[in-house]
């Protein structure tokens, strides 16, 4: 790669001496795209950022943003860097003007700058209405808007977002995808982390895939999904039609398998929803009536399934909580 | 493994932005005690139910044991301890305030943007400051309320005011410490009284020391609480407040006790000289401890 905006050899970051939350990982990424890294919690994906942001230094390694590495320059590279962190870092008493104002003032802005561009900013994060409501009154998905805003105050080249949108409802979520979005349109690189895979999959231009500290996959949204083999179609059958589904479903694909604990039958699905109305169709002219049809996407599970050989809910109790110290307030979350 | 360290310059922040950094942080913070009037109403709550407290259940039994300078009125003795324990209490906001900045992700942001880092425990403790100096206020005219009077004049009153703020600014990084290191609101709430309780007790801010026993009477006479507290008698009451005072001393006995007590200047300095050595050991302790928190 020419000039890549971040680039990270090689990174290794211990907490105490049994938790390596970074485990020698390097990767890099070229400017103007959105880059995800993907997955589940405790894999390393926010003590990478909080390295790249300059909150905590590598025992050992390189990373560099914008060109600066920012073991070496710290305060320079905090001129080209914005961070939204897992929670909305957000004052509860201050409106939320007065919030992204106070951070233009910390950037260095005049007054009258700081000012404008948190009217701007305000504008663009749709939050011009409740500007001067105290953020006490503010929904989840208004913090995490105002939260943005205020890293954006800096006019960051590279953003960094970690799990932008746990714990915010479905349409909050896809109002942050839509900011996001415009903001890679507007040049901005944004390296953002996330359990979710169509997260990654719908804002990512390339997706990197770890697991204790190591970079195990990397590739574009469909390059990981064909790695793991596309959708599938999972049939729940009474089991005296077992075996007629079996004959039906063997007219449609090679690979059906049936998984004897959950007593279902899982045929890939590579057309999709398509795939899904020949099955329905197939039992349909076998005569039989399944209990359950679904199509189901592939998941961060079934990434780590394929990439590593264990579920991702596997690989966050083997990191346990210890791989982010000190972490407080941390909602319930579920992987994938 | 690529090393450029040799080569790189650092970026470094000038003092003008770093002042500026403070007091946008100071701002801030005291913003939230204006914005949530409530947490001023209990930090001013609790003291002044200790003036009236003290003052009315113990100051009978205490007063007979107090230097006369004092005119046999408790509260003139009580108001100038309450005010150094105000400030001991109130220096462990600091803690407190930092705790909840960092578990809700605030230091972080701070510690990723291109100012000063020094600026969020100056601006912690500037704004701590300020509000104990409300909070002092209020005790004071309380006091007066309740037939407090100096005895000296208004310029050594004023002036013990100024150490009691010394002191509780230099107090205020003793926290900033202990809270960093404690991190979690929760530990910090129990973790500032650790120190705070004994050092208060064990001093002469409620009962003249010559009532402990001897071994405490060593520990109590020195400790920076007593010494501060004695500053402020002495400064508002004159030195006769300092004396090894018994009842039933005769007027020769007494004169006898006024010129061996400490002198007002004296304690007035060894309070100066905790203060700073307080700051000398906690300021650059607690800037180290910021910068190697984890959260």
């Amino acid at each position: 790669m020419n000039n890549p905006i971040v680039r990270v050899e090689s990174v290794v970051k211990t907490f105490g001496k049994e938790t390596r939350a970074l485990d020698g990982i390097s990767l890099e990424f070229e400017p103007g795209i959105v880059y995800g890294l993907l997955g589940p919690n405790g894999a390393g994906k926010t003590t990478l950022i909080r390295v790249l942001t300059t909150l905590l230094k590598a025992d050992s390694g390189y990373a560099e943003v914008a060109g600066i590495d920012v073991r070496a320059d710290p305060v320079a590279a905090r001129t080209h860097i914005g961070l939204a962190g897992q929670f909305a870092a957000v004052d509860d008493y201050l409106t939320g003007r007065e919030n992204v104002e106070m951070v233009g003032r910390l950037y260095n802005l005049s007054a009258v700058d700081a000012k404008q561009r948190a009217g701007e900013l305000l504008e663009r994060i749709h939050l011009d209405d409740a500007a001067d409501r105290t953020v006490r009154t503010y929904s989840g998905g208004m913090r995490r808007r105002l939260d943005l805003a205020a890293s954006l105050v800096g006019r960051p080249e590279v953003l960094f977002l970690d799990e932008p949108t746990t714990g915010i409802d479905p349409q909050s979520r896809l109002d942050l995808w839509g900011l996001i979005r415009d903001l890679v349109a507007g040049g901005t690189t944004v390296l953002l982390t996330t359990q979710y895979l169509d997260e990654a999959d719908q804002l990512a231009k390339r997706v990197a895939v770890i697991d204790r500290g190591r970079l195990i996959a990397e590739g574009t949204g469909n390059e990981l999904k064909d790695k793991m083999g596309g959708s599938v179609v999972e049939l729940h059958i009474a089991d005296e039609d077992r075996m007629k589904a079996l004959e039906a479903m063997g007219a449609i694909s090679d690979e059906v398998t049936f998984e004897e604990s959950r007593k279902i039958l899982r045929l890939p699905a590579p057309e999709g929803s398509q795939t899904l109305v020949e099955v329905v169709r197939g039992l349909d002219e076998a005569g039989i009536t399944a209990q359950d049809v679904a199509l189901r996407k592939p998941s961060l599970d079934d990434v780590f399934l394929t990439l590593t050989g264990r579920g991702a809910a596997a690989a966050e109790a083997e990191s346990g909580p210890a791989a982010k110290p000190g972490r407080r307030g941390r909602r319930d979350r579920k992987a994938g | 493994m690529t090393t450029a360290t040799e080569t790189v310059r650092h970026t470094r922040i000038s003092a003008r932005q770093t002042i500026k950094d403070i007091r946008v942080i100071t701002r801030r913070n005291l913003l939230r005690n204006i914005r949530l009037p409530q947490l001023l109403i209990f930090a001013t709550v609790q003291p002044v139910m200790f003036l009236l407290l003290f003052n009315y259940v113990f100051g009978g039994a205490i007063g007979v044991a107090i230097p006369p300078i004092a005119q046999g009125e408790y509260i003139n003795w009580l108001l100038p301890g309450l005010l150094i324990q105000v400030a001991a209490f109130g220096a462990g906001q600091t803690a407190l305030g930092l705790t909840e900045d960092l578990s809700k992700g605030v230091i972080d942001r701070f510690r990723s943007l291109p100012m000063a880092r020094s600026a969020v425990l100056a601006g912690r403790t500037l704004s701590d400051l300020i509000r104990n100096g409300f909070v002092i206020g209020l005790m004071v005219a309380m006091g007066f309320l309740m037939g407090f009077r100096y005895q000296s004049d208004f310029v050594r009153f004023g002036a013990g005011l100024v150490v009691a703020m010394v002191f509780s600014f230099a107090l205020s990084w003793i926290m900033a410490t202990i809270g960093l290191a404690v991190k979690s609101p929760e530990a910090a709430q129990s973790a500032v009284f650790l120190p705070v309780f004994p050092l208060v007790f064990a001093s002469s801010v409620f009962v003249p020391t010559e009532t402990m026993p001897a071994w405490l009477q060593g520990f109590a006479i020195n400790q920076p609480i007593t010494v501060t507290v004695n500053a402020l008698r002495g400064l508002m009451l004159g030195r006769e407040a300092l004396a090894d005072f018994r009842p039933g001393m005769t007027a020769s006995q007494i004169a006898d006790a006024v010129s061996n007590a400490p002198t007002v200047q004296g304690q007035v300095f060894l309070s100066l000289f905790w203060s700073a050595a307080i700051m000398i050991v906690f300021v650059p302790l607690a800037i180290r401890v910021y910068r190697k928190t984890v959260t």
